[in-house]
């Protein structure tokens, strides 16, 4: 009734929303396999040999803009799921459902690289390095996402309980942050400084920007196209989605 | 006043009922008819707040419910297929702290005269889970005699219930009605309401839709 | 507004009172996790002491999670539950009420049965202290945060499981600074710090929990 009143809101309508998906969908999938080409040349071939870490330290050219990428979409879950509590649209609850596997997937990817990392640089697979250990509760916080959208058959109950979820869990962040933090410099012991990125070449740099733009675009990409398909099958009962497959019918024939 | 403007619920992918409206003044009693999933229990939750419609909007006297919220909490009272009913306290218990949590306390002794009105004599301080499935509804029940809310939303109040206590329960409602009291109800059985204002509502028909 | 809680924390604890075998199995389940260590890592009590903190917080964490399956559950099924929705309280209150007298009847008892557990790790009389007053603070934290879970997965399949998926993350930092303050006073550095920022949380939680979990209610009561 409201949402007239603001043009914004047009778009929240998902039935104006799929179109625009589906334009957008080819753009970024285009910029992410352009730039992850360009960012993958350059972090094989082009950055320098890391004088302290050799080789082996190219994999944070993956590693970092996943991490980043992991945490970037959390927040943006966060803020769909505000709005979707607050002003009851429809779509940010499928754009939080859509967004979860793929920040899901860059937290595993971060963790998974981070071993890769470790294993070289600190003789181990696995460190209980602070910033591990975030990223680990970070996957578990995805992973407590997507099973209890999954565990819920009524879609409008599995979308207002989600919301509630990711913003208890984003206020929560700062605070396992930190106090992961705290106990990880109270057990320093065990623990290796991460070094590196303070003098940082300016190609590394750049290389890890475009590889940063590049995890992003394939992040909109995918959540793109996936939230196309999650509005299809919860609008199925709508005029709109009939019209779209009667046309789309009648072209194939 | 009870206000329902262009309501409509969708339970799953279905639409259970749209663009319903209908009021309910004082002295007035609406029996809700519909066959089997037609949606009348998801009415009476979304009409007593428990469930957000999918549209439309439920004023009483002339305010939104879901701004009053509490305020409105406090006028009615609902009882529904489950009644609500602690199998680990006793009838007194049950009723005392259902009616000290919708704000108007009852001293012990008129809560054993509603059980004893109500046909649970001796039966007043047994756990209820001992009791049959009739005498828990008529605990249930019980609070439509110590309550002071306006309006009643009642689903399927006679189930369970043998001969007297539905004789007994309709003369409560007739009571309830006669004293500028609202209630919303829906019964499969056969009942007697004629005192003062009747009103039918049928769900499904025209507004089912799958 | 204490009558109102008074009157849902009496009917709460008169329930849990009246049907015992809950509590004392919710208790045991914690004892055994905790004697079950030394049976998996050995007797050597240099190493118990060292672990001491860890575990029992670790049980009391698990021991809370399994007890919490049943806060809301109960009233859920017999319909209570959408009764307390439809008073004219706020529910938030209420949720309070309900979380408290959950935490007297299984937390208070992880509290007191604690110190005959770190006896048994060979933690000294000092320590043994700090470890009550930490389980004081974080047990109802625990009970608090997850309520929202439990509120959230109420009437699911699987719930319990689930419960404890959503809800364990959201505890770490409870169980860092609860047995971080065990551990700091263990080594002779004091565990006060510790112990503030566990009143912090405590205090956090019980602001924003009861909130979230009535949200919750609602949504799973629909």
């Amino acid at each position: 009734m409201h949402s007239r009143l603001i043009n914004w809101f047009k778009f929240s309508s998902p039935a104006t929303f799929y179109p625009l998906a589906g334009r957008l969908v080819p753009w970024f999938t285009w910029g992410a396999v352009l730039l992850l080409g360009v960012g993958l040349y350059l972090s094989f071939f082009v950055a320098p040999t890391d004088y302290k870490q050799g080789e082996g330290y190219r994999i944070i050219f993956i590693h970092v803009p996943a991490a980043w990428m992991s945490m970037f979409l959390y927040l943006v879950m966060a803020g769909w799921a505000a709005i979707g509590l607050v002003f009851n649209t429809r779509l940010s609850a499928m754009m939080t459902s859509s967004l979860a596997p793929t920040g899901a997937m860059f937290a595993f990817l971060a963790l998974w690289t981070g071993a890769f990392w470790g294993k070289p640089m600190w003789g181990t697979w696995w460190v209980w390095d602070a910033r591990l250990t975030s990223e680990l509760i970070l996957l578990f916080l995805y992973i407590g996402f997507i099973a209890l959208k999954s565990s819920i058959d009524d879609p409008r109950r599995g979308d207002r309980a989600g919301a509630i979820l990711i913003l208890v869990g984003v206020i929560n962040i700062p605070i396992i942050y930190y106090s992961v933090q705290w106990w990880n410099t109270l057990h320093q012991g065990s623990t290796i400084k991460m070094s590196g990125e303070t003098s940082m070449d300016e190609v590394m740099l750049i290389t890890m920007l475009i590889m940063t733009f590049g995890c992003w675009s394939y992040a909109f990409a995918t959540a793109l196209s996936r939230v196309r398909c999650i509005i299809l099958e919860r609008e199925r009962g709508t005029t709109w989605v009939q019209e779209l497959i009667e046309k789309e019918e009648g072209r194939g024939a | 006043m009870l206000e329902v403007h262009q309501l409509q619920c969708v339970r799953g992918d279905r639409s259970l009922f749209s663009n319903l409206s209908f009021t309910l003044s004082q002295g007035e009693l609406i029996h809700l008819h519909g066959h089997n999933g037609s949606g009348k229990t998801t009415l009476l939750r979304a009409l007593c707040g428990l469930l957000e419609p999918t549209a439309g909007s439920i004023l009483w006297n002339g305010e939104s419910i879901r701004l009053l919220r509490e305020e409105f909490a406090a006028e009615v009272i609902y009882i529904g297929h489950k009644g609500g009913i602690k199998g680990g306290l006793t009838a007194i218990e049950n009723l005392q702290i259902a009616a000290q949590l919708d704000g108007s306390p009852i001293t012990t002794a008129a809560g054993w005269r509603a059980l004893e009105e109500i046909g649970l004599y001796g039966f007043e301080d047994l756990p209820t889970k001992v009791l049959s499935q009739g005498q828990k509804r008529r605990v249930a029940l019980a609070r439509l005699l110590v309550t002071r809310a306006p309006l009643w939303v009642l689903d399927e109040p006679f189930v369970a219930l043998d001969k007297d206590a539905v004789a007994q329960l309709q003369g409560v409602i007739q009571n309830h009605i006669a004293d500028n009291g609202m209630v919303l109800l829906t019964t499969h059985q056969e009942v007697n309401l004629t005192r003062g204002e009747v009103r039918q509502l049928a769900l499904g028909g025209e507004n089912h839709r799958d | 507004m204490i009558k109102t809680l008074w009157t849902v924390v009496q009917r709460d604890l008169t329930l849990a009172l009246r049907n015992r075998s809950d509590l004392i199995s919710n208790l045991f389940f914690f004892i055994i996790v905790v004697s079950l260590f030394p049976l998996g890592i050995g007797p050597e009590l240099e190493t118990l002491r060292l672990i001491a903190p860890g575990v029992v917080w670790v049980a009391a964490l698990l021991a809370s999670m399994l007890a919490l399956e049943r806060i809301f559950a109960s009233d859920f099924d017999d319909g209570s539950l959408e009764q307390l929705l439809l008073t004219p309280q706020p529910l938030p209150l209420l949720v309070v009420g309900k979380i408290l007298a959950h935490w007297l009847v299984t937390g208070v008892p992880l509290v007191m049965i604690s110190p005959i557990l770190g006896i048994q790790y060979d933690l000294s009389s000092d320590v043994l202290w700090i470890l009550v007053v930490t389980l004081l603070l974080g047990t109802p934290a625990l009970s608090l945060i997850g309520a929202i879970g439990a509120a959230l997965t109420l009437g699911l399949r699987g719930g319990g499981v689930l419960n404890a998926l959503l809800v364990m993350p959201l505890t770490i930092p409870v169980l860092i600074f609860g047995a971080g303050a065990v551990e700091a006073s263990a080594s002779g550095l004091g565990g006060e710090g510790h112990l503030y920022m566990m009143a912090a949380i405590l205090v956090v939680s019980l602001v924003f929990a009861p909130l979230a979990a009535a949200a919750a209610l609602r949504i799973s009561v629909e």
